[in-house]
């Protein structure tokens, strides 16, 4: 049953963005013109493209964010039986935590919390 | 206490009497996605018009306050307006990627939408894993922000989008710290299951004293960063990026970002509301008998909606008194003192769960 549910949701939302851009595209007037194609940059004439190389530093964060949601993720399951599991996995969860926050530091040793 | 599922199970038993099982079932959920889209519609449109106001009354303003009494039909026109505003499409854009993200970050916020529990027995998505579900979806979002930004061939969609995302994934991890640590406490991930033990041993943030009232304070920062608002408005620091990543969106598809983001905030009120708060549950103290009872008489829904209006407010508060950050300071902010603070919180209420500490 969760998962017909969770299909219905899931069919409402790309329902609706469907419906609703149709419905816009009836209603909505068009016009065409050359200028206004261009890319709005604040009124002044774009200098090549876009899609470029950027700045690492972004990147850099999203691999530290996969090391640490990774970590998330594996203690979800402990944290939903940690009442019955008592003080050995507490200990292990401990080790597991500090070898992570060991990461964390070194990565703000080594300056990649740093923005440059 | 009203149980909704009466009302749920009675009208499958009617369905089913009638008609087939299936038919029955596609009918029932096409009645659940009539009622998402309407409840989402509603709150957008109540959203929308709350914070207009309680930002022009912060700001010793009257805020809308010309079409209808008070403004109240400000919103209906809005959409209208939106609806009716033709969809300029540019020469350099991706056009399949440009048009397929409104639909993963609608479709994410209403996914995410359907898992708030809104009464006793009236959750759509009740997963046995709701927590972890409700994370896995929320972070769709982020994709479809990415996509926008990256499709628009734009200078400023670009670095709005790019900010966006370093952020956005970012305090996603106080975000989940902060629910493990509820976990921890709860000791199940069902919204459904949380909210029943509240109910009967006391709301969370009670029950969890200081780690759970500290993870409510991260919880409340991390969620503004999440939905891309107060001071943490960088993706689209109007002064400087115009929009952001929705920069070269026009009519109603720019209306799906703006919905999407009112309602991600809605559905982060909620949550906080059901983590911390009870959800549907009433105010319980353990003993007291008659208190309880008089408490419960007030519907769930009605906790519900008051709980997720006081966290709205707070959330309100908090964007419109601070200032915006700048990208370095945004990252610090996370990365050198709400992760480390989240752990330690963490690391808390796990040794005070372990020895019995909590309420």
């Amino acid at each position: 049953m969760n998962f017909t549910l969770f299909v219905t949701a899931l069919l409402t939302g790309i329902l609706f963005v469907a419906v609703v851009t149709v419905l816009a595209k009836l209603l909505a007037p068009r016009s065409y013109n050359a200028q206004k194609e261009e890319p709005y940059e604040c009124g002044i004439p774009t200098r090549g493209n876009s899609w470029m190389q950027f700045r690492v530093g972004y990147y850099l964060f999203a691999i530290l964010f996969l090391m640490f949601d990774v970590e998330t993720m594996f203690l979800f399951p402990w944290a939903t039986v940690m009442h019955s599991l008592g003080s050995a996995a507490l200990l292990c969860v401990a080790v597991f935590l500090f070898i992570l926050v060991l990461g964390l530091a070194y990565a703000w040793r080594k300056g990649a919390l740093e923005w440059q | 206490m009203f149980d909704f599922e009466i009302v749920t199970s009675w009208l499958h038993e009617a369905l089913t009497s009638v008609m087939s099982e299936g038919l029955a079932v596609l009918i029932e959920c096409v009645l659940v996605g009539l009622g998402i889209i309407t409840l989402y519609a509603i709150f957008a449109m109540i959203m929308i018009y709350l914070e207009r106001k309680v930002c022009a009354f912060f700001q010793c303003r009257l805020g809308p306050d010309r079409v209808g009494k008070w403004g109240l039909l400000q919103v209906i026109c809005d959409v209208l307006k939106m609806m009716t505003k033709e969809v300029v499409n540019f020469r350099q854009t991706d056009r399949l990627l440009h048009h397929a993200a409104p639909f993963l970050v609608v479709t994410a916020s209403m996914v995410t939408f359907a898992c708030l529990p809104w009464n006793k027995g009236a959750q759509i998505i009740d997963f046995n894993v709701g927590v972890f579900f409700f994370l896995a979806v929320s972070s769709i979002g982020v994709v479809g922000i990415l996509l926008a930004g990256w499709s628009a061939n734009n200078k400023y969609s670009l670095i709005g989008a790019m900010r966006a995302g370093a952020q956005i994934i970012s305090y996603e991890l106080s975000i989940g710290m902060v629910m493990l640590t509820m976990i921890c406490l709860t000791g199940t991930m069902s919204f459904s299951e949380i909210c029943d033990q509240q109910a009967t041993l006391g709301w969370n943030i009670f029950r969890g004293h200081i780690p759970a009232l500290l993870a409510f304070v991260i919880y409340l920062i991390a969620g503004n960063a999440e939905c891309n608002r107060g001071p943490f408005d960088m993706p689209e620091a109007e002064s400087e990026l115009t929009a952001g990543y929705h920069t070269e969106y026009s009519g109603m598809d720019f209306g799906y970002y703006y919905l999407a983001e009112y309602m991600n905030l809605f559905i982060c009120a909620g949550i906080a509301s059901t983590i911390f708060l009870g959800g549907w549950a009433p105010l319980v103290i353990p003993g007291l008998d008659g208190f309880n009872a008089a408490m419960a008489v007030v519907p769930g829904c009605v906790w519900f909606l008051a709980k997720v209006f006081f966290v709205l407010m707070l959330l309100l508060w908090e964007r419109w008194t601070f200032p915006r950050l700048r990208i370095d300071q945004l990252l610090k902010l996370e990365w050198k003192y709400m992760l480390p603070m989240s752990m330690t919180v963490l690391v808390i209420m796990a040794l005070c769960v372990s020895f019995g500490l909590t309420f």
